[in-house]
């Protein structure tokens, strides 16, 4: 097992700047997500940590070695591919068994290794069918399987599950962490869906832009996001982000004054899930006007205004609304994130 | 060493590394433009060059003897008769074609394969063929006199009938060429979403109006493409001509190698080539023009 | 099934049959013997077959070497269009270089232009450099005609195997030439063979280069067209089938390429 260093690394494509600067640290047997929309970088991040794409600047160190002029070949890592890459015309075995057949590894050796890994991920009857015969969900346990079977020291992943249909994108996930969990390896994982992102890693380093913004535990990039971007990007629905004036210390959210944070005059922004607002009576909260109600189940989504701004609020679904109706809220104290308003930077973090 | 010098050596190396990788595609084609470049570029304008060249030093003489030839006038009118004739009638045909082939169901790989078939015949071969039909004691004859129509052999094919022995050559040519504009349609048919048309059919439109409306519009590259292919290759008829038609139906390429190797004047017959180039040339800018994708249109 | 449905079935059979009925009776006048050839009328079935005429074709003096000298010209060009149309074609797949756009441009241009003609100014260099009358002086031009169908085919094919495979192939181990031949060869070979076939049938159908530049080593196209006039018609018609034969059954092998070549191109 090794660690991944990630040195100051930058991509330009031309005049385009992919990745500015980025540097990160995975830890032995950690497993860090990669978060973020298309277009900020993550997936070119992860292909130079494999070595099919090279920097324009920066290092990458596997297990302390710098490998950032070596092929792929020699970095002692494994992927999984968006589109699984399972080789047609190979069969499953022949597939799994690829890495260790490079390695010129004794026949029985590589024959317990396929094994293995096909029992791992639940595919022991498929060893003799070819990939044109495999469903989308059972060539994606191929690949796994392939990469866990050469035990690699570094595991990368490229969106393995965003082909998937929902059901199945669940279960694999919760075969994923347990296997992986289980054989210790350093992984770095690649998404755009925070679901996934939250309920995988140990560590999520979300990306914008080409940067990392956060990198942080789930449950604290989720409660305490440092800037904007993160706070609306993690968590369905999205984080609420209310501009406010500071006047004598205190914020004005309609009828509910709040104490503003320390020091601090001119705007605000008030960032509150909609999950942490409460319904309260009209004396308690702040006057919000429904627009849309949506009964999603869990709870009912509700769309409207709130002192001149857009938000969302989750009600509980024993508790019907319908467009038009004003409610009154109150959010609770200790999951309100103050911002800066020009920055877009949680109020305290660097 | 510094870090900042390891970081900027191990960059180096990996430059390095993207340089090589850089050069790979110019290597794989360099072998292709240089055999392009000896015998395409070359003997195109020594073409040029022969035909431009007389006895007396450079001159327009061997265009003079061109236009002079007996055979030129009779070669220019049958070529573009020829021409204008055959690829429209094509295209039309051809468009039929791919429209009942995408209604096919079952089957349609066979008639796709069958229709197809022709792509594989030579000029030649497709010549013979159809002289065989309406040679004297040919086939369509055969039938005439089976239908009552004639009592004794006809001569479709000599210089006392032209006419029918441009209709003869005319036949073969469909016969033989219509498969090329086919396949090229069907390869951008099968490029037209079927939403397009079915939305079209939603909101009122007849199959006809469906298919001038919806379905040729969207098919104009492929028919570009398919027009230039077809009328490059309507000029350079050759085997076909000879076979069915002999002496008594000249086209340009013909009396060029009338010239080249029955006359040995390679002047000449250089000279008609570069007639055909700019010929095609002239066809290929007009189809390329007229056929361009409108201003914001998806190419 | 409705008048409207039958009129179209009947409509694609009448093609069906203009396309394959000629050929048909070709083989009729070629393998049916001195009574089907100068019959009258002519009978539509087979009367006998006999193959007597068909072999008496064959000795005819200077049809089989002719025949084995086309083979030896198609063989040729199959060899140096794949040769050099496949790793023009791969990189055209596989790297976005500059000059790729005009390049691509470049080779649909050579296929907009009638490259026969330009075996007369070969004629003449030919004779200099001392192909002549070779088979692979024939060769070399039909190279010229059918190694941008190669290029095309293969850029299209190469498309078709995602890049990810080769990715994958080398983080589990392989070098780039190593993957390769272990993974994009054997995805590719059928393509490939289309393609060498496809250059083949075009190198077999040619006409006006072979016989330009030819004068005793002829290919079959070649001595046949200079026979046209003199020789009695079931020879030319024994000799049609002769040129038939091998293309339509070499393009039912490839069948499924056909688009390939032509599709993809029109991009």
């Amino acid at each position: 097992m090794a660690d991944i260093r990630i040195d100051a690394v930058r991509k330009s494509f031309g005049a385009l700047e992919a990745l500015k600067e980025v540097s990160l640290d995975v830890r032995e047997a950690e497993f860090v997500a990669l978060l973020g929309p298309s277009g900020c970088g993550k997936t070119t991040l992860l292909r130079i940590v494999a070595g099919l794409e090279t920097q324009s600047g920066g290092r990458v160190l596997i297990g302390g070695r710098d490998v950032s002029a070596l092929p792929p070949r020699a970095r002692g890592l494994a992927m999984v591919f968006q589109n699984y890459a399972v080789f047609p015309h190979l069969t499953v075995a022949d597939n799994i068994g690829f890495g260790l057949q490079m390695t010129r590894a004794p026949a029985d050796r590589i024959r317990r290794q396929v094994e293995r890994a096909a029992a791992l991920m639940h595919i022991e009857a498929l060893l003799t069918r070819y990939s044109a015969q495999l469903s989308g969900g059972q060539r994606q346990r191929v690949a796994v399987a392939r990469a866990l079977a050469v035990e690699p020291a570094v595991l990368l992943m490229d969106e393995p599950l965003s082909n998937l249909d929902a059901l199945l994108r669940l279960e694999m996930r919760a075969e994923l962490k347990s296997v992986l969990a289980a054989a210790g390896t350093t992984t770095l994982y690649v998404t755009h869906d925070q679901t996934e992102a939250m309920g995988l890693a140990d560590r999520i380093a979300v990306m914008h832009e080409g940067r990392i913004v956060q990198i942080a535990p789930p449950v604290e990039v989720y409660r305490h996001p440092r800037t904007v971007f993160v706070g609306g990007f993690v968590g369905s629905p999205p984080m609420n982000f209310l501009r406010l004036a500071v006047t004598g210390g205190a914020v004005q959210l309609g009828t509910l004054a709040l104490p503003a944070p320390a020091g601090r005059d001119g705007a605000v922004m008030l960032g509150i899930r909609p999950e942490d607002l409460a319904l309260v009576g009209p004396e308690d909260g702040f006057g919000f006007r429904v627009q849309v109600a949506e009964p999603l189940g869990p709870h009912i989504l509700a769309t409207g205004e709130a002192a001149g701004q857009m938000m969302r609020v989750a009600i509980p679904p024993d508790h019907p609304v319908r467009a038009g109706e004003s409610l009154h809220l109150r959010p609770d104290p200790a999951r309100i994130t103050w911002m800066d308003p020009d920055s877009g930077r949680a109020l305290g973090a660097s | 060493m510094s870090i900042a010098t390891a970081a900027a050596t191990e960059t180096a190396a990996a430059r390095r590394r993207g340089l090589t990788v850089a050069a790979r595609p110019y290597l794989l084609i360099a072998p292709s433009l240089v055999f392009l470049l000896l015998l395409f570029l070359v003997p195109l304008l020594q073409t040029i060059a022969l035909a431009f060249h007389t006895g007396a030093g450079p001159g327009f003489g061997n265009f003079a003897a061109m236009l002079d030839d007996l055979d030129f006038n009779a070669a220019v009118r049958d070529t573009f008769a020829l021409v204008i004739v055959v690829v429209p009638l094509q295209l039309a045909l051809a468009l039929g074609m791919s429209m009942m082939l995408r209604h096919l169901r079952r089957g349609r790989d066979l008639v796709l394969w069958i229709w197809s078939i022709p792509l594989g015949i030579s000029d030649l071969a497709a010549g013979l063929v159809w002289l065989a039909i309406l040679t004297d004691k040919g086939y369509l004859n055969t039938v005439l006199f089976h239908l009552g129509a004639i009592a004794r052999p006809q001569s479709w094919l000599t210089y006392e009938t032209p006419f029918t022995l441009f209709l003869a050559i005319l036949a073969a040519e469909m016969w033989r060429a219509t498969a090329i504009v086919f396949v090229i349609l069907v390869a951008g048919v099968q490029l037209v979403p079927r939403e397009f048309e079915e939305a079209a059919s939603v909101f009122g439109a007849t199959p006809w109006q469906r298919f001038r409306r919806v379905t040729l519009p969207l098919l104009r590259p492929s028919i570009q493409t398919a027009l230039i292919l077809r009328t490059v290759l309507a000029f350079e008829t050759f085997a076909v001509v000879l076979a069915i038609g002999g002496r008594n139906f000249p086209v340009l390429i013909s009396q060029a190698f009338e010239w080249q190797n029955a006359e040995q004047n390679y002047g000449v017959a250089a000279a008609y080539a570069v007639l055909i180039m700019a010929i095609t040339l002239a066809a290929t800018l007009v189809f390329l023009i007229a056929l361009r994708p409108r201003a914001g249109e998806a190419t | 099934m409705t008048g409207r449905r039958a009129l179209y079935v009947a409509g694609v059979v009448v093609v069906c049959a203009w396309t394959v009925v000629p050929i048909y009776l070709l083989a009729l006048g070629a393998l049916g013997g001195s009574k089907t050839v100068y019959a009258w009328p002519k009978p539509f079935l087979p009367v006998g077959f006999a193959a007597e005429n068909f072999t008496a074709f064959l000795h005819i003096a200077g049809i089989w070497p002719a025949m084995l000298r086309s083979v030896e010209v198609a063989l040729m060009c199959m060899a140096f269009s794949i040769a050099l149309g496949a790793p023009a074609g791969y990189a055209l797949a596989r790297y976005a270089f500059r000059g790729a756009t005009v390049y691509r441009l470049v080779i649909l241009l050579t296929r907009a232009f009638p490259v026969g003609i330009l075996a007369l100014p070969l004629a003449v260099s030919y004779v200099r450099l001392g192909l002549y009358d070779t088979p692979l002086g024939v060769a070399l031009i039909h190279t010229a005609l059918a190694m941008p169908f190669a290029v095309l085919i293969s850029a299209s094919l190469f498309l078709g195997i995602p890049r990810e495979l080769e990715e994958a192939a080398w983080v589990f181990g392989c070098s780039g030439a190593g993957a390769f031949r272990r993974i994009v060869l054997p995805l590719a070979l059928p393509g490939i063979a289309a393609a060498a076939i496809f250059a083949f049938v075009i190198s077999w159908n040619e006409v006006f280069a072979a016989t330009v530049l030819t004068v005793r080593n002829k290919t079959l196209t070649a001595y046949l067209l200079s026979v046209l006039s003199e020789s009695p018609l079931q020879t030319q018609l024994a000799g049609g089938l002769l040129l038939i034969l091998p293309s339509v059954f070499f393009i039912f092998l490839v069948r499924r390429y056909l688009f390939a070549m032509w599709g993809i191109a029109s991009r």
